[in-house]
């Protein structure tokens, strides 16, 4: 279901879309009888010569109802949100088969790295950043020989879960994917895992998702879903340029 | 404190009052709150970063001169006992004891800021700054020896220079307005039994700032 | 009862011979500071709406020059088109002025002052000086903040959550001197307001009036207690952030510098820890008004007042350990976030026992529509959609999707604007006779409240839109991003009302300023209502009373059967009424 909401393109979204509306539907019924009540009581009451209010300092059988109505309601939310919550962040949430992307952000552009044929990213250090090695890799690694390093594009596999190491050089940044309903900040000192698993083909942007300087609103990159053949077949041609050498 | 005297520092109207304090010690308890939480933010953003930093912090002593701050944390604690001397001499009917008391806190406060001053310029002579350590600097070849940890450095200066110049600042503030208090009120023989309240109010003020310098001098000192 | 008050007046006539600058300028009368807060957050308002429209007009047509924009400066806006340079001062500086400068100086700043000790019956504050400072700080804070925007690279850019690192380096966002004067604002600011608590508070505690026990006290003065008590604590923490921010600028400190061991997440708990309680400071006063406005409207007492008064404790009380709810993405412990879920959830709970117990006042009363009550009934039904929209965001899942977004910007306005500006616009007309001894005019009055009820859902119903759409917030051009296209035309509907909204204004603007001399006499209680302060001559004379009232009963003794009136003041003594047994002070 969407309505307003964005294509669902990941396996979270129809979760999160389903709480979305039921919360939806929750609030939605509660607003319709507030302002009916508000518009009814203000018609049914309206003052008229003649007319007394009725002298009354409350219903304590009321209050109890509608103070326990909506802190059940509240306690129930809470315990299916929190079991989302867990799978979606949760320290152990990243399945072990997910497929590794390190992302690097930076005032005002996405890096991304692949691990290559040997499955391990190469080292990187602050120290070793500049402009022509942007995510600072120490090519003294030999792990790093095979890495593959582009600029604001990300290319997934569809229908595998994939886990994003997210860093950032400067200010803190948010990678955010729309139809994914992914959304992680990018916080510099700290590597943060967000996985994912894509469903739908398809091109899709980031979009920074935390004010980060005057091109925050420029900070745009592209995620590609693939089929596995067609992911494959990229990261064969990577390889081939592959060196650690940046290409956009 | 007899029925005059609480009538002298209360309102002088019937009031329906939640407690049994005048207002002006009542603002100062309350005033108080707001400085702990205040103290609470630095302090505790002091031992968040301390347990979080990335290494060993300088071991007591290296960077810090322990013996002249524990000379001054003694300072501050004996100008508080005379405070509460003055206190006990004002509300004795004593206003001339309380006035040589009152001095002594006085006396004591300025030398406290003072012999801080010294030590702040001192840390600077040897390279420690609230960024951390001055290149070329007498600590500088310290980090180089490995007889303090570099990379927690820039940590240390940043919360003891924010911390004790936050403190020293209130010490500041409680000497100035001792002082005010003093020529205008205690000279002038303005404090009597029946009106005392200046003194018991800065006192309170006075105590809580040494409060805050025991925990300060243990935590940052000799920790 | 006018001989009485002609007594009362004159009583004091021969006291008052202050000066026009002891009187106007460096007054420590309560009432005349919170007129002086009530011109300063008046002009900050307009200052904060002046800075939205520019956003707005950004939004919804990005690239083209803006009507007067040739007037900036080039670095501004180029040719009259904003640069992003501009676009993130204007959003930071918009949020910085609204949130301190406008609504807290309009809640605060003003009712604390004016109605505290008028609604207990006191004289004035118990500390009538410290008063005075904690005026004169606001403006001195006011002129800092405003400064920024006429420095080197003007006003800080790092929104008016100035999150580190970016806040903190002026390579990372570009600005200078304007970001170190944003914090040396909030300084001064902060001093103003602990100040200011604290004399709220040792007034309550201390100083009411013979009779008015706790619970004979009106809502508007328990709102305004616990609020004063939230900004006592939460208060000093944004100062001691403030003071971390702006050494980190100039002293070259690592509190949040990651590549000395500082941490950056550091801030944002400072920073919500005050966050959080502060926003309970900018509606629990307003919820205390609109319980005066909906009581009088309805000639009702208020429904369930003890748990009015707990649930506006509950609130505060809860209020401190919801904080992480700003932070659910913001790489703190996840765990964290599951605990901090659950206590926003409960937090809903006592927001919502209001919103009912407002309605249960409504109910069976004898409903008077003034500008007042359509300010408090309004208010009613706009909190109660700001509240609602909270519950997604309290949901950490759909957090993850909407952090960040419109919807949290359609949250945000719902609560402060259709809930605390529409009290505030409520108490201004509701209180302006006690103030300057005229009445605002009643039809200009009705036509403002329709015209923005109208004109305001048009502008913030559609954040909730585009922000389910995935807009985020401050962002210079959403037009290069595919998947904004289909609601870009939300933008401009949003801004053509937002600039209508705007024009509104005019109304209530020239409304308040003329009827300050042409608007009609007020008598001593135009709205017969029961406060205390209906009592005194409008405008209320210096010192009040001459000796305090006494107090007979609670604040909502309306339509009480057999009584001669639908109102009985809380001082009118009733023939079956005792005098108040006051306990003996004590030796103090």
């Amino acid at each position: 279901m969407s309505g307003w909401l964005p294509a669902q393109a990941s396996s979270f979204a129809p979760q999160i879309d389903g709480m979305f509306w039921a919360i939806m539907i929750i609030t939605g019924i509660t607003f319709v009888l507030v302002e009916i009540g508000i518009v009814w009581f203000s018609f049914a009451y309206r003052g008229r010569p003649g007319r007394q209010a009725h002298y009354t300092h409350g219903n304590g059988t009321a209050e109890i109802i509608w103070t326990a109505i909506p802190a059940v309601t509240m306690v129930i939310l809470g315990l299916v949100s929190n079991g989302l919550w867990t799978q979606f962040k949760g320290r152990n949430s990243v399945p072990a088969d997910a497929f590794p992307i390190e992302v690097h952000a930076k005032q005002f552009e996405w890096w991304v790295t692949y691990t290559g044929a040997d499955g391990k990213f190469g080292r990187v250090t602050n120290d070793s950043i500049s402009k022509t090695n942007p995510t600072g890799i120490d090519h003294s690694d030999p792990a790093s020989n095979d890495d593959i390093v582009v600029r604001n594009q990300l290319h997934v596999p569809v229908g595998k879960p994939v886990v994003v190491y997210l860093s950032s050089e400067d200010v803190i940044h948010s990678f955010y994917v729309p139809e994914f309903r992914v959304r992680q900040d990018v916080v510099p000192g700290m590597q943060i895992k967000q996985w994912f698993v894509a469903t739908v083909p398809g091109t899709y942007e980031i979009a920074c998702s935390q004010l980060c300087g005057l091109g925050h609103y420029k900070m745009r990159a592209q995620v590609y879903v693939q089929t596995q053949a067609d992911f494959d077949a990229w990261m064969q041609q990577q390889a081939e340029k592959a060196k650690g050498a940046p290409t956009s | 404190m007899s029925q005059a005297t609480a009538a002298a520092m209360s309102p002088p109207f019937p009031a329906e009052r939640g407690v049994d304090v005048y207002n002006k010690k009542l603002g100062m308890w309350i005033f108080l709150a707001s400085e702990v939480m205040f103290f609470g933010a630095l302090i505790g953003s002091y031992v968040i970063l301390r347990f979080g930093a990335p290494g060993d912090w300088a071991r007591p002593g290296v960077v810090l001169n322990i013996k002249i701050t524990a000379f001054n944390t003694f300072l501050l604690i004996c100008s508080s006992v005379s405070m509460v001397k003055a206190y006990a001499a004002i509300a004795d009917g004593d206003p001339k004891n309380m006035r040589f008391w009152l001095l002594m806190t006085i006396l004591g406060g300025a030398c406290f800021v003072g012999i801080q001053v010294f030590e702040y310029i001192h840390l600077v002579e040897r390279g420690f700054l609230p960024s951390g350590v001055r290149d070329g600097s007498e600590l500088a070849e310290m980090v180089a020896k490995g007889t303090i940890p570099g990379a927690t450095m820039g940590l240390y200066g940043s919360t003891f220079f924010t911390m004790t110049g936050f403190h020293g600042f209130h010490v500041t503030c409680g000497v100035l307005s001792m002082l005010y208090l003093y020529l205008t009120k205690a000279l002038p023989g303005k404090f009597t039994t029946q009106d005392y309240a200046g003194i018991e109010v800065v006192g309170l003020y006075w105590h809580f700032v040494d409060l805050v310098w025991i925990i300060l001098f243990t935590i940052v000192y000799l920790v | 009862m006018s001989t009485a008050a002609a007594t009362a007046h004159a009583g004091h006539a021969h006291h008052d011979d202050r000066s026009f600058v002891q009187k106007y300028l460096f007054s420590t009368d309560h009432k005349i500071i919170g007129i002086q807060f009530l011109f300063l957050s008046l002009f900050f308002l307009l200052i904060g709406a002046i800075l939205s429209l520019q956003i707005r007009w950004q939004l919804a047509f990005p690239g083209q020059p803006m009507p007067g924009g040739k007037l900036l400066p080039e670095s501004m806006a180029a040719g009259g088109v904003l640069l992003p340079e501009y676009y993130l001062q204007l959003v930071t500086m918009h949020g910085t002025f609204m949130v301190f400068f406008a609504i807290m100086l309009l809640l605060v700043g003003v009712y604390a002052n004016f109605l505290i000790p008028l609604k207990i019956g006191a004289h004035d504050m118990a500390f009538p000086r410290i008063n005075m400072a904690s005026f004169w700080s606001a403006v001195v804070a006011g002129l800092v903040m405003l400064s920024s925007l006429f420095v080197t690279d003007g006003s800080p850019r790092a929104g008016w959550t100035m999150y580190v690192p970016l806040s903190a380096r002026h390579d990372y966002s570009g600005a200078s001197l304007g970001q170190e004067l944003w914090s040396i604002s909030i300084i001064f600011f902060g001093l103003s307001s602990v100040l200011g608590s604290l004399n709220y508070i040792t007034t309550v505690i201390n100083n009411r009036a013979p009779g008015m026990t706790w619970f004979r006290m009106p809502l508007s003065v328990w709102a305004l207690f616990i609020t004063a008590i939230l900004g006592l604590l939460a208060v000093p923490v944004l100062a001691g952030a403030a003071i971390m921010l702006l050494f980190e600028q100039i002293l070259g400190t690592h509190f949040f510098d990651p590549s000395a061991g500082g941490q950056v997440l550091l801030w944002q708990h400072l920073f919500w820890f005050f966050g959080h309680p502060e926003v309970y400071i900018l509606i629990l006063p307003a919820m205390g008004m609109v319980s005066e406005l909906v009581a009088n409207g309805s000639r009702k007492p208020i429904f369930g007042y003890h748990s009015m008064v707990f649930a506006i404790c509950g609130i505060a009380f809860l209020g401190w350990i919801v904080w992480g709810h700003h932070m659910f993405v913001s790489g703190m412990n996840p765990t964290l976030g599951s605990s901090f879920m659950v206590t926003t959830l409960l937090i809903a709970v006592p927001s919502a026992i209001k919103v009912f117990n407002w309605m249960g006042t409504m109910w069976r009363g004898n409903l008077r529509f003034h500008t007042p009550m359509l300010w408090g009934i309004g208010f009613v039904a706009m909190f109660t959609i700001g509240g609602l929209s909270g519950i997604f965001m309290a949901a950490t899942p759909v957090d993850m999707y909407i952090h960040d977004t419109y919807f949290i910007v359609a949250h945000i306005h719902y609560v402060l604007v259709g809930g605390s500006l529409f009290a505030i616009f409520g108490g201004i007309v509701f209180w302006y006779p006690k103030m300057f001894g005229r009445m605002m005019n009643e039809t200009a009055g009705k036509v403002h409240f329709w015209l923005t009820l109208i004109l305001y859902n048009c502008v913030f119903f559609p954040m909730h839109i585009i922000g389910m759409a995935g807009h985020m917030r401050r962002i210079y051009d959403p037009t290069i991003y595919d998947f904004l296209k289909p609601v870009q035309h939300w933008n401009v509907f949003i801004s053509i009302s937002a600039f209508l909204l705007f024009g509104t204004q005019i109304i209530f603007f020239l409304n308040f300023w003329l009827s300050m001399f042409w608007g009609k006499k007020a008598a001593l209680n135009p709205w017969e209502d029961n406060g205390l302060e209906w009592s005194l001559p409008s405008p209320a004379p210096h010192g009040n009373w001459d000796t305090p009232p006494t107090v007979y009963r609670g604040p909502y003794e309306f339509s009480v059967p057999g009584a001669s009136e639908d109102y009985i003041p809380q001082n009118k003594k009733l023939p079956t009424d005792r005098e108040p047994a006051l306990a003996p002070a004590h030796g103090d």
